[in-house]
């Protein structure tokens, strides 16, 4: 199946886009995927045309995937016309139309990705190969994101990026047919370093305790580069395996290091884990230096600040987006899946939620479903109202940039979800950057490779 | 420098408290039985969620729906009135509070019973087994047992607070005349090593100074033989697996404030408990808790900065690297007899 | 022993070998009929294979396969990056590689039988485990996995002048490998393995080793020296684990450290007991199994199972998609554990042997011989 013809022609890929729609209900989609019925990886040719999210259900990060996949289900509603419609009324520009993609509804397929990169990959493979999905989606972890989108690349197939905060997700190892959303650590380091400053001073001795992978290094050199550019020094930086469940030999060092902040590049169970326990250990009661120790959880969200209730309060780290925000972006989702599921969406579900709708859009303004032409929709395309504010997509690295929010733990809740407080939304210019700081290749939109 | 040291050492103890208090029981089962028993990882994480359903009951809530009032995400807001504070007052706030201790109260004899049931149930049958077949069909009962879990309580830890009185950490370095401040450790943990010292205590007097002890002991050591007694060591072999399923549950939710428990608890402290229990040595008590303490305080102390400055990577394979060294020069492994599980 | 093979091994070959290469067409009625899940078949297949060769032959039970299995994927994938896409040359240095890791493993391992022997060769896979997901991420790529990309040097290729447009991919003497080449590619040395273990089993080496199962100390009493033969099964055995690993990379050109963790070691356990022990065909079927159940089963959400159920009335059908969706999707392992205690606890020979009981029921209702219980493997 693999002796197609490769690189079609835009003039061709438009005939058939016109044959596929003209032609749509004949061919059944499963089973069907002959070298010779299409131009393109799962070139849907039925009236339907399936993502497939990739969404970590059990593992470290499984309460975010738990999370996105509503917000998945709930785009997919939206996007066929279903329920209140939620963010398709306030995209600005929009081609969206209400009635699924190019008129197919749209369908899903998803598997759990255990948030473990080999098995993520696995997953797409099987929802590419044998589900026909036109599209991967999904991911808690910046392991899978980077290991997914080499698959896609390899596929022919567009991956839009769930929650992944690793500079090298769009920076060393960015691919042309992945997207992300999210914003990254770097951006997280210049948004955060100057509230840090303001609100502990500029002599302070950091320790880190990090995630060994990907997203744990970024986001620690970013904070370093970040915090010693305000006068602080780094006493050690402790990497810990991903997904460990006791820190307390890791925890011990610490307390007469001479450090007076412990900066927890941790994510998700690992969050709540070390933070707990970091608590228990006495930390924010402490003095060193003179001051008051303190802790900062640079990534939070707002299902981790639940999961380790009591010890968030005070604590500050960045959010992409969270549900409180008062504009009529997150209002309206806020609203549309709260109504849905019953309790507020994380940022998680939201940077899920978007990107459906994102490149549902790009498929409606490329008018076809032909991944390079998708990709040139996408690249440098211009949107606002989706809650972070006027938003570009890069060309360049594929990279969303956006408003970056600082948060804090909340010192008196009034509901369990409300655990976060936004201290301060980081304009766009302000955590704009060189793309070329993080080398990297996005590589070649054409020939489109061929899956099976 | 001291000071450092000290505290690794504190939390090696601690560690070690927690690795020979799961071997201890494995090695109960063993060492009795001759059942190698891979779901004794699985009976610890019961345990665990023998703590989290006496939560669960204790936190009930009355739910109304208030249809005028919609909370700040739309949804018709609810108002939650615990029950059990509304029933007893002041005293259920305490019965909350204390949720995690008092929950041990219940999972011995739920426990003891999950224990019982088990042996009559299965394990009997495989006591003429090879061991192979004891390691497949105790670890496919672990599969079902975490599956079971998860199916009910899904599959994201649920923390377990632990009571308020006891949170935060103790000044040691003050209690023991030192300067303050310098030598602090949670106290919940401190109640975890002396909780395990008890219980390991306790199990050894049980089997040292009772006749049904002796018994037992005889049984380990010569079973046919207390067989042709007239002594029915069988019923004793059965309470003794309903004995290590109840330590192993015990452990478990006392490990419930460290650790929101989730479904694959048992799994993540599995593989480290056979480690323990071979270094150990097959069917040996005090090989069990030593190995346990050893590599406890071995685990801390490669996860010191100045270690790993040395050797990179050490924290992550202490474990396995002492094991293979110890069953590579001794090896039956510290305490090991011959001729146990050797072929 | 003859040099030909028996009528009946012959026999067993062709149909085993007709059975795979078939496999597209009479596993596609079961919704297995797609590449990707075909060519994990053929490479998990040959893992068992590889793996009964030495539990089912020597009785030495190794918790820590996996680790050679992942030591094939990353030499694999190394090899596509440093000298040349082809596949042929990633597989001979991914199986040479993991033959000489075993070699040092099996030559410290067995040295202790029993538990002690598995929980060595446990330590020594977590170890490899560990370290690949930490301080061997130079070599490893650590928790995100070794990927190919485009600036990789492939020195071979730049040699010979080619060049890759697009992300690069494996391929074999300039064909991709993708789809159901790469089945076929993988089915092929899957026969390969299949036949070498047949050979084995039935040569002088492979009754020693029978021997060394059935009772060491005699051996060793009669003069042999059983650990030479021991340690060329667990070499060979690490080899299969490596070029089953060296596949997977080829099918998929990413080598992560999670397919060294302890329990992908005991996956490889669980389908060769669920298949049969000591049986040649057990343990395929065993992986064929496991890999469709995780395949097929996690797949199964609510609303498929309404439609299966959807002749029942309304009530029972709800009741009936809400039983039954607790064995499938993300509780697919659950089916497993069930499926797996009672194989253990009633058919110890795995499926092997229920076949074996069947065909023995079938025998003596015919009337002809009376079926004798074949010896089960432990």
């Amino acid at each position: 199946m693999t002796l197609s013809t490769r690189g079609p022609t835009r003039r061709r890929v438009l005939q058939t886009g016109m044959a596929g729609i003209i032609g749509s209900g004949i061919a059944p989609m499963i089973f069907t995927k002959g070298a010779w019925a299409q131009e393109f990886c799962n070139n849907p040719t039925g009236d339907t045309v399936t993502f497939g999210l990739n969404l970590p259900l059990t593992g470290t990060y499984a309460e975010e995937g738990a999370d996105e996949q509503k917000a998945y289900e709930l785009a997919i509603a939206h996007l066929n016309g279903e329920g209140d419609g939620g963010l398709l009324n306030v995209l600005q520009p929009s081609a969206l139309k209400g009635n699924g993609i190019l008129g197919k509804k749209v369908a899903f397929v998803s598997s759990d990705s255990q948030t473990k990169s080999d098995v993520a990959r696995a997953g797409a493979t099987r929802m590419i190969e044998r589900d026909g999905a036109i599209m991967i989606t999904g991911g808690s972890s910046s392991g899978e994101a980077i290991a997914v989108q080499g698959l896609c690349q390899e596929m022919g197939v567009i991956f839009m990026a769930g929650l992944t905060h690793s500079n090298d997700t769009t920076g060393k190892d960015k691919r042309r047919y992945g997207f992300r959303h999210f914003f990254n650590a770097y951006q997280s380091g210049i948004g955060l370093a100057p509230v840090l400053g303001q609100e502990y001073g500029s002599d302070r001795v950091a320790y880190h305790l990090t995630a060994d992978y990907t997203w744990g290094w970024t986001q620690e050199e970013s904070m370093k580069n970040a915090t010693e550019a305000l006068g602080w020094q780094t006493a050690a930086a402790v990497r810990t395996p991903l997904g460990a469940t006791d820190y307390s030999q890791y925890l011990t060092p610490i307390l007469n290091s001479g450090a007076d902040v412990l900066i927890l590049n941790h994510y998700g169970l690992d969050m709540v884990n070390s933070l707990t326990q970091a608590v228990q250990f006495g930390m924010r009661d402490r003095q060193a230096n003179g001051k008051d120790f303190q802790i900062v959880t640079p990534l939070i969200s707002e299902l981790m600040a639940k999961g380790a209730g009591e010890s968030v309060k005070g604590i500050f780290g960045t959010s992409n987006w969270h549900w409180n925000l008062q504009d009529a972006g997150s209002q309206a989702f806020t609203k549309s899946f709260g109504a849905a599921y019953g309790s507020p969406p994380s940022q998680a579900a939201h940077t899920a939620y978007v990107q459906a709708l994102l490149y549902a859009d790009a498929v409606e303004r490329a008018g076809t479903f032909y991944p390079p032409e998708v990709i040139k929709a996408l690249e440098g395309h211009e949107f606002d109202g989706m809650g972070n504010g006027p938003t570009i997509y890069r060309a360049e690295d594929h990279q969303c940039i956006k408003k970056v929010l600082v948060v804090q733990g909340n010192e008196s809740p009034t509901s369990e979800f409300d655990v976060l407080n936004v201290v301060q939304e980081i304009d766009r210019d302000t955590v704009t950057y060189d793309p070329a700081i993080f080398g990297g290749d996005l590589g070649p939109a054409e020939p489109v490779p061929m899956c099976a | 420098m001291f000071d450092v040291i000290f505290l690794q050492f504190l939390n090696g103890l601690d560690k070690g408290a927690a690795y020979a208090l799961i071997a201890l029981g494995l090695t109960l089962v063993f060492g009795t039985l001759g059942v190698v028993n891979f779901a004794h990882g699985a009976l610890f994480m019961l345990g665990a969620f023998c703590a989290v359903t006496v939560r669960m009951l204790l936190t009930m809530e009355t739910v109304t729906i208030d249809p005028e009032q919609l909370s700040p995400w739309g949804s018709p807001l609810e108002i939650r009135e615990p029950l059990v504070q509304a029933w007893l007052g002041d005293f259920g706030a305490v019965l909350v509070n204390y949720s995690v201790p008092l929950s041990i109260l219940i999972t011995i004899p739920i426990m003891l019973l999950v224990g019982i049931a088990l042996e009559r149930g299965i394990i009997k049958h495989f006591y003429k087994r090879p061991h192979a077949e004891q390691i497949l069909v105790t670890f496919g009962l672990a599969i079902v047992a975490q599956e079971v879990i998860k199916s009910v309580f899904g599959p994201n830890p649920i923390p377990q607070p632990m009571p308020t009185d006891l949170r935060g950490a103790a000044d040691i370095g003050a209690f023991l005349g030192m300067q303050a401040n310098i030598i602090t450790y949670p106290i919940w943990r401190l109640i975890y090593f002396v909780f395990a010292a008890v219980v390991i205590g306790g199990v050894f007097a049980f089997l040292q100074f009772t006749t049904f002890g002796m018994v037992v002991r005889a049984g380990m050591a010569d079973r046919e033989t207390v067989g042709l007694l007239g002594i029915n060591i069988d019923r004793r072999f059965t309470i003794m697996f309903g004995l290590a399923a109840v330590v192993a549950g015990m452990a478990g939710v006392m490990y419930t404030p460290l650790l929101p428990p989730n479904y694959h608890l048992g799994m993540d402290f599995l593989v480290l408990s056979f480690v323990v229990v071979v270094v150990g040595g097959m069917g040996s008590l005090p090989g069990a808790v030593a190995a346990g303490f050893l590599l406890g305080i071995l685990q801390s102390f490669a996860s010191m900065n100045q270690v790993k400055a040395i050797v990179p990577g050490i924290d992550q394979i202490i474990i396995y690297l002492v094991a293979v060294i110890i069953l590579l020069v001794r090896p039956r492994g510290l305490f090991g007899r011959r001729g146990v599980m050797e072929a | 022993m003859t040099n030909l093979m028996s009528r009946n091994d012959l026999l067993l070959f062709a149909g085993f070998t007709l059975v795979v290469l078939t496999m597209p067409i009479w596993l596609a009625p079961f919704g297995a009929g797609y590449p990707d899940l075909l060519q994990r078949f053929m490479i998990f297949g040959i893992f068992a294979v590889g793996f009964n060769i030495l539990f089912g032959l020597t009785g030495y039970l190794s918790f820590g396969h996996a680790a050679f299995f992942g030591v094939g994927s990353y030499a694999a994938v190394w090899s596509f990056k440093l000298l040349t896409l082809d596949a042929i040359p990633a597989i001979l240095f991914a199986v040479i590689i993991s033959g000489l890791f075993a070699l040092v493993i099996g030559y410290l391992c067995l040295r202790r039988s029993g538990i002690y022997f598995s929980i060595l060769t446990l330590a020594f896979a977590q170890m490899s485990y560990n370290l690949a997901y930490s301080v061997l991420t130079p070599i490893t790529n650590g928790e995100t996995g070794l990927q190919l990309t485009l600036n990789d040097p492939r020195s071979l290729d730049a040699v010979l002048g080619q060049s890759v447009a697009g992300q690069p991919v494996p391929n074999l003497l300039g064909q991709p490998l993708s789809g159901y080449a790469g089945f076929y590619f993988c089915a092929g040395f899957l026969i390969l393995a299949f036949f070498l273990a047949q050979r084995i089993a039935g040569s002088p080496f492979g009754m020693m080793l029978k021997a060394i199962k059935s009772n060491q100390t005699r051996m060793q009493f009669t003069g042999f020296n059983t650990r030479p033969y021991a340690l060329s099964a667990f070499v060979i055995s690490g080899m299969y684990a490596g070029l089953a690993g060296a596949l997977l990379a080829v099918t998929d050109p990413l080598a992560g450290a999670e397919r060294m963790q302890w329990t992908a070691s005991g996956e490889v356990v669980l389908m060769t007991i669920l298949g049969g022990v000591g049986t040649l065909i057990g343990p395929v079927i065993g992986a064929w199994l496991i890999k469709y159940f995780e395949n097929i089963l996690s797949a199964l959400n609510d609303q498929i199972l309404a439609r299966f159920w959807s002749f029942l009335p309304d009530g029972a059908a709800d009741t009936m998609v809400a039983i039954t969706g607790k064995f499938v999707g993300d509780g697919w392992f659950l089916t497993l554990g069930l499926v797996f205690v009672i194989v253990v606890i009633f058919l110890p020979g795995g499926i092997m042997e229920g076949v074996r009981r069947i065909a023995g029921m079938f025998r003596r209702r015919s009337g002809s011989s009376p079926a004798t219980r074949t010896q089960p493997a432990e």
